[in-house]
């Protein structure tokens, strides 16, 4: 496989996570997933709902995808690694989207908190995979605690926003021992393509899919953002500059 | 019949394993993707027979959602 996306020694060939949140209706979520070609999904971990517990997310996705479940909504230390524990029984998988919110309303990490849960899940055998904030600092500790990979948001959750910071989101990619995966913020593909081109290993995308007015197209229009981004930057993009160069040759122009 | 606190809500009922409160609560106990907690400790499945509740115990039964 060329250019394969090696997570905790795990290859993908697709370098697009997807949310399985805020879809219209499940067949959508089913082939929007099928057209955006990713090969591990998110989930939440929820309580049953007491009327009965009726057919479940998984059961559709089946053995398609590798689910990644999230801890979506903890604000303590206690509660995610709580929920990660039950997601590993659930799921029977190890592999955690640990995300810890210190502000409901912006649902920016708290970073202490973070930093202390991962560690404790890494000593408890998970492959963390944390959404943190765009701190290269922040990054650093989490990669140092043994998270898989660092997943630092692009603008806040759900905004369609875009990279609000890529300076240092290049920053992060360039300096991070651990796979970078832009998580939060993307809003339409060109967003997508700036991730991969400032040199992140993947994206996480919900929203900008699940919520768009076509979510098949718009999967599919993700999909070839990230691979175009990612032969760009494997590429080696030329330099910006203040002056223009002109591409035909200067000699044998017609009435000189 | 004892107090229990079940995904946030106290109940009365009665059940002396988790086993026996998936029924009482009309869940299949063979049903997949499915983890309990009690008192802020996963028991696994195959402790679901054996696993004992008191009263007073705190409960949550959790399953994996849409999510992103």
């Amino acid at each position: 496989m060329a250019d394969p996306l090696v997570i905790a020694g795990t290859t993908f060939s697709s370098r697009l996570i997807a949310g399985t949140a805020r879809f219209p209706n499940q067949q959508v979520m089913l082939d929007a997933l099928e057209a955006s070609g990713a090969e591990m999904v998110t989930a939440s971990i929820r309580r049953i709902s007491l009327e009965g517990y009726s057919g479940s997310l998984i059961d559709l996705l089946g053995d398609k995808y590798r689910i990644l479940p999230n801890t979506a909504g903890c604000v303590t230390a206690r509660d995610a690694i709580l929920t990660a524990e039950l997601a590993r029984e659930a799921l029977n998988t190890n592999w955690v989207k640990l995300e810890l919110i210190g502000d409901r309303e912006l649902l920016y990490p708290d970073v202490e908190q973070l930093v202390h849960a991962a560690d404790e899940l890494v000593r408890k055998g998970f492959i963390v995979m944390p959404y943190c904030n765009e701190d290269p600092v922040s990054c650093q500790k989490l990669a140092d605690v043994g998270c898989a990979a660092v997943m630092p948001l692009g603008s806040l959750i759900g905004s369609g926003m875009g990279i609000a910071n890529p300076a240092a989101i290049e920053l992060i990619c360039s300096r991070s021992p651990v796979p970078v995966v832009l998580d939060a913020g993307i809003g339409t593909a060109s967003d997508a393509a700036q991730a991969m081109e400032l040199g992140c290993d993947a994206v996480m995308i919900d929203t900008a899919i699940a919520k768009s007015l076509d979510p098949v197209r718009m999967a599919a229009g993700m999909r070839a953002a990230i691979e175009g981004g990612r032969l760009a930057r494997l590429a080696g993009r030329i330099p910006k500059q203040r002056f223009a160069e002109p591409s035909s040759p200067q000699l044998g122009l017609v009435g000189s | 019949m004892m107090q229990l606190r079940i995904n946030g809500k106290d109940t009365e009922l009665a059940a002396a394993t988790v086993a026996e409160l998936l029924a009482e609560q009309g869940i299949d106990p063979g049903a997949r993707f499915l983890a309990v907690a009690i008192n802020g400790s996963v028991v696994r499945r195959a402790e679901w027979q054996t696993a004992p509740l008191a009263a007073g115990d705190s409960v949550e039964i959790v399953r994996p959602f849409q999510g992103g």
